[in-house]
């Protein structure tokens, strides 16, 4: 009866571990994620120069604050790994503390980057504007929503431990959790270097 | 999975760490990630706001940082490595980067195209009067 008692301990005699498996979904998933972030991106570098006779890339973006957001995340995704140290380590310090700061990194840079938004709408220059403002939007309007959506996972997590302990389920959903925050910072190199730094860099 | 294959129980999840030995070495590797990441990133923002660059290479520049940084981060923070318990998820990244370039490349190269050979609609309405 292999089977019955692999059932029970999660772990079969033969082939990868459930932990295995599921990463590696995920891990699909996150790159079928990727692809469609190259999606919008490859709209984005068609219409770079669709701007109407509207602001253009350098009129509006601002250099420092993007500096501030991209740091805001890269500390945010270290304390990520941090968090998933501790949870393997069942150290409740180090999982609750470093979860705790990648929430407040991550609400930093969805707080500035709404700044932002609302700013450049406050200038006339909304997703309405012209079609390089559609793109722009649209792009960087789905790596907030991702970010906002990891924000809300991240609680749930912190409440999963919190009720549930370190079981190996709550072990799986953190390692997908924590894999999903890392893409999102891969996602966001690509923003701030390709929409952002050659949006003002001198021609 | 077949059972067949003997050795798949060296296969690693992505996201795993290798043979993390201590709590203290596991998280070295994220801060030399920080370390690294932070310098790529310092020297992009650097390249894009001075002169010292040719202006027409700078676009180039910061694709091959950002490409290096994604890099960093795939290696310290996902743990996707080149070794033999990695293949099936480098296999899936290097699908999805295929993926990827087709999409990107393929939409630049055709719109160009299209933009150098197709009459803009302000002329095309122009001659139908």
């Amino acid at each position: 009866m292999a089977g019955h008692a692999a059932a029970l301990t999660e772990e079969p005699e033969h082939g990868p571990s459930k932990r295995i498996v599921v990463a590696y979904g995920f891990w699909i998933f996150l790159i079928s994620d990727i692809i469609l972030f190259s999606a919008l991106f490859a709209t984005y570098a068609v219409l770079t120069d669709a701007t109407a006779g509207g602001p253009t890339g350098r009129d509006l973006f601002e250099l420092p604050t993007v500096a501030v957001e991209t740091g805001c995340l890269l500390l945010s995704t270290v304390f990520c790994g941090l968090a998933g140290i501790g949870a393997q380590a069942r150290r409740n310090g180090l999982y609750y503390g470093a979860m705790a700061a990648t929430f407040v990194l991550g609400a930093t840079f969805v707080a500035i980057e709404l700044h932002e938004f609302a700013s450049m709408i406050h200038l006339g220059a909304g997703p309405g504007r012209s079609a390089f403002l559609s793109a722009f939007f649209a792009l960087i309007g789905c790596h907030g929503l991702h970010v906002t959506a990891g924000l809300l996972w991240l609680l749930t997590m912190m409440a999963q431990v919190y009720a549930k302990g370190y079981r190996a389920d709550i072990q799986r959903r953190l390692l997908c959790f924590a894999l999903f925050w890392h893409t999102l910072d891969i996602i966001w190199v690509a923003l701030f270097s390709l929409v952002y730094l050659v949006g003002v860099a001198p021609r | 999975m077949s059972t067949s294959i003997p050795d798949s129980h060296g296969d690693v999840a992505p996201g795993d760490e290798l043979g993390s030995a201590s709590i203290s070495h596991a998280i070295r590797g994220y801060l030399v990630g920080l370390a690294l990441a932070t310098v790529l990133t310092c020297v992009s923002f650097y390249i894009a706001t001075s002169t010292l660059v040719w202006p027409p290479s700078v676009p180039i520049a910061l694709s091959v940082l950002a490409l290096a940084q994604m890099g960093v981060h795939l290696v310290f923070f996902l743990h996707i490595t080149s070794g033999p318990d990695s293949v099936n998820n480098v296999m899936a990244l290097a699908f999805g980067l295929l993926i990827v370039m087709l999409l990107v490349i393929g939409s630049l190269w055709i719109m160009t195209n299209l933009d150098h050979n197709v009459m803009p609609m302000g002329r095309l309405m122009q001659m139908q009067r």
